[in-house]
């Protein structure tokens, strides 16, 4: 297939710690062979709790950190086996979005020089034509150019990580990979990260791979979601039927725990029992087992592969759990509408007619 | 992407140099600069100034109190004191600059290397480092001025090379601090390599508190070079120095004080000088700080 932009084949990452000469060595495998395809021009989200590997898996894609294991296929090309200097070369084509705007820009650095930084390395500009061209970038991700004389310390969180993505855009990228990009910002700026990240991929044909673990900005940006635990991706799945019809446990569990904004709807929550065990000692079989209402036998010793939820599965869901057939679909909150009191139904009506007279497209996107 | 180039936009302006700015903005540092700047000028015009010969003795004027004649007096085998103060701060800035100078040219670096690189080349720079910092200071400078013979310019070297550990580990500390922001990763990402991401993103950003030790240790290679220059190992005689002429005067305290407190004053003004200098370009040089 020709429109798979990036792909990994059985990819791991373990981390070694100690090993001294009277400490253990603990060796924490990060993220445990990790099978992934991106299409070209596709939002693929990756989602999952703090410490499933999520950002090791990103880092891995554009090798920012080495692969102890597998392949990471760009374009037909093997990053993992490619010189220190075509690899460099190969960055223009491949950006990173950091996820705290404050340590991620160079604080004795200009805006213009952050932002012109990557142009100096790939392209060859005069020094006008690169100034030109930052003006430009500024502009797109919605600052002025009178910014570009001042320091990152000046600027807003929401500002500073417009100058991140000024910056991701400079050499004219195709990849996008973003660490959770918006989850240090306000939820006001969020969405205007959101949208802007949107415009841009629809805009400059992007492909955008993205790290979060918000599910309702997932719900909006992405058109496949990949669910990580414990360094393996459990459930890959369209958007729409991960969160209308989510088949492993942990996706389900994840899915029920999204506070749902409707007076009494916030029944059938699945509390999880228990604690994320230590990724430096992984239970075996499914990685999930000692946490999973459903766990037998079978899934403490053998480890599930990731399979088509149904035989010619035509959207592309598949799912790693050896039972996923016989657990039911959990009916989620935030299917249900109309629960609300009449009184505050005619408050959402008003509401609704004060934003259409108003037409203002950004400030409906997240209408519930 | 030559569209994106052409396309009319007003470029924007340079920035003023702000650092420039702030530093004249800054009374502390003015003063301080004001302060070294007095005392360069004095030392580079020795040569040209209407001062008698710092090495002529008189034994009929030995050890006067400041006079007329003689405007800080004399010491005790009747040389000018005012023109071995001003030979002599050549000297003894020259210790305090070159020294530090070589310290920091052969640490930083190391430093640097070791902390970015990690791995077997930290190892070996940072254990080597931690066996020089296990030799006192001054007794490493004196071994080594030793081994190089007496002049000024080996008793320079000395002292910058006892120095430099200090340096390497200073900014092999600061190097690790920050090696772990996300810019430099943000560097990474972009496709620099590793001499341009240590020169433009961590260099700049470990330098401050170098150039607050650098300051410091121009005071400690003064009084280095004066222990030195009492073991005959420094400036050699008759040729002055600070720290020789403070030496000498010790002998002297009840029955001369004016021998030790000229010198010692000049010492204490330099070295404050230095330091409110570099105080206020680390400020300076801080974007952040206004």
């Amino acid at each position: 297939m020709t429109d798979i932009i990036l792909e990994t084949r059985n990819l791991h990452r373990r981390f070694t710690s100690g090993g001294g000469l009277l400490s253990r060595r603990t060796v924490i495998h990060a993220v445990n062979g990790v099978n992934l395809q991106v299409r070209r021009g596709e939002t693929l989200a990756i989602v999952g709790e703090s410490g499933c590997g999520k950002s090791t898996l990103a880092r891995l894609l554009l090798r920012l950190i080495e692969a102890s294991e597998g392949q990471v296929i760009y374009d037909g090309r093997d990053l993992t086996a490619l010189p220190g200097p075509q690899m460099r070369a190969l960055r223009a084509e491949m950006q990173f979005i950091f996820q705290d705007p404050f340590s991620s820009l160079n604080p004795r650095m200009t805006v213009e020089t952050i932002v012109g930084e990557p142009l100096l390395v790939h392209d060859r500009l005069t020094d006008a034509q690169r100034r030109a061209k930052v003006g430009d970038l500024l502009a797109r991700v919605g600052l002025r150019p009178e910014h570009a004389d001042r320091f990152p310390h000046e600027f807003s969180g929401g500002q500073r990580q417009r100058i991140s993505i000024a910056r991701a855009l400079a050499t004219s990228p195709r990849l996008l990979i973003g660490d959770e990009p918006v989850s240090a910002l306000d939820v006001s700026v969020q969405a205007q990260i959101v949208n802007l990240l949107e415009d841009l991929k629809a805009d400059l044909g992007l492909t955008l791979i993205v790290i979060a673990h918000d599910l309702a900005v997932i719900r909006h940006m992405a058109d496949r979601v990949a669910v990580m635990y414990l360094g393996e991706v459990v459930e890959l799945a369209p958007t729409e039927a991960l969160f209308t019809t989510p088949r492993h446990p942990y996706a389900q569990a994840l899915l029920s725990a999204i506070p749902v904004p409707v007076p009494g709807a916030g029944a059938e929550r699945q509390v999880l029992g228990g604690d994320l065990p230590s990724p430096a000692n992984p239970p075996p079989g499914c990685r999930f087992h000692t946490r999973c209402p459903f766990a037998t036998d079978r899934c403490r010793t053998e480890r599930p592969a990731l399979a088509d939820v149904a035989l010619g599965a035509r959207n592309g869901h598949q799912v790693a759990c050896h039972h996923h057939a016989s657990i039911p679909t959990p009916a989620l909150p935030t299917a249900r509408a109309g629960s609300r009191s009449p009184a505050s139904e005619r408050r959402f009506a008003l509401w609704r007619a004060a934003t259409n007279t108003t037409t203002n497209k950004e400030s409906t996107h997240d209408h519930p | 992407m030559t569209a994106a180039v052409a396309a009319p936009h007003p470029a924007p302006k340079r920035a003023p140099n702000r650092a420039w700015k702030k530093l004249r903005a800054n009374k502390a540092a003015l003063v301080g600069t004001f302060i070294v700047a007095v005392f360069v000028l004095l030392a580079a015009l020795a040569p040209v100034l209407p001062i008698a010969d710092p090495t002529a003795t008189n034994w009929g004027a030995i050890r006067q109190p400041p006079s007329v004649t003689a405007w800080l007096g004399t010491d005790e085998i009747g040389r000018d004191i005012f023109a071995r103060m001003i030979w002599g701060g050549q000297a003894s800035l020259m210790a305090g600059v070159v020294s530090v100078a070589i310290a920091v040219l052969v640490g930083v670096p190391f430093g640097l290397v070791a902390g970015y690189f990690g791995g077997w080349t930290d190892s070996i720079i940072a254990r080597t480092t931690d066996a020089l910092l296990a030799m006192p200071f001054l007794i490493l400078a004196i071994a080594l001025a030793a081994f190089m013979g007496p002049s000024l310019t080996n008793a320079m070297i000395a002292i910058g090379l006892s120095a430099v550990p200090i340096f390497i580990r200073l900014t092999r500390g600061q190097v690790l601090a920050v090696k772990t922001e996300d810019y430099v990763e943000g560097a990474r990402a972009i496709g620099l390599g590793h001499v341009r991401i240590m020169a433009r993103y961590i260099l700049p950003n470990v330098l401050p508190p170098i150039m607050v030790q650098a300051t410091l240790t121009i005071a400690t290679a003064i009084i280095a070079e004066a222990s030195l220059s009492f073991l005959g190992l420094g400036q050699q005689p008759p040729a002055a120095s600070w720290g020789s002429m403070l030496n000498t005067a010790k002998n002297f305290l009840s029955q001369a004080p004016w021998m030790a407190i000229w010198p010692g004053t000049a010492i204490f003004l330099v070295v404050i000088g230095f330091n409110l200098m570099g105080d206020g370009l680390r400020d300076a040089l801080d974007p952040r700080e206004h």
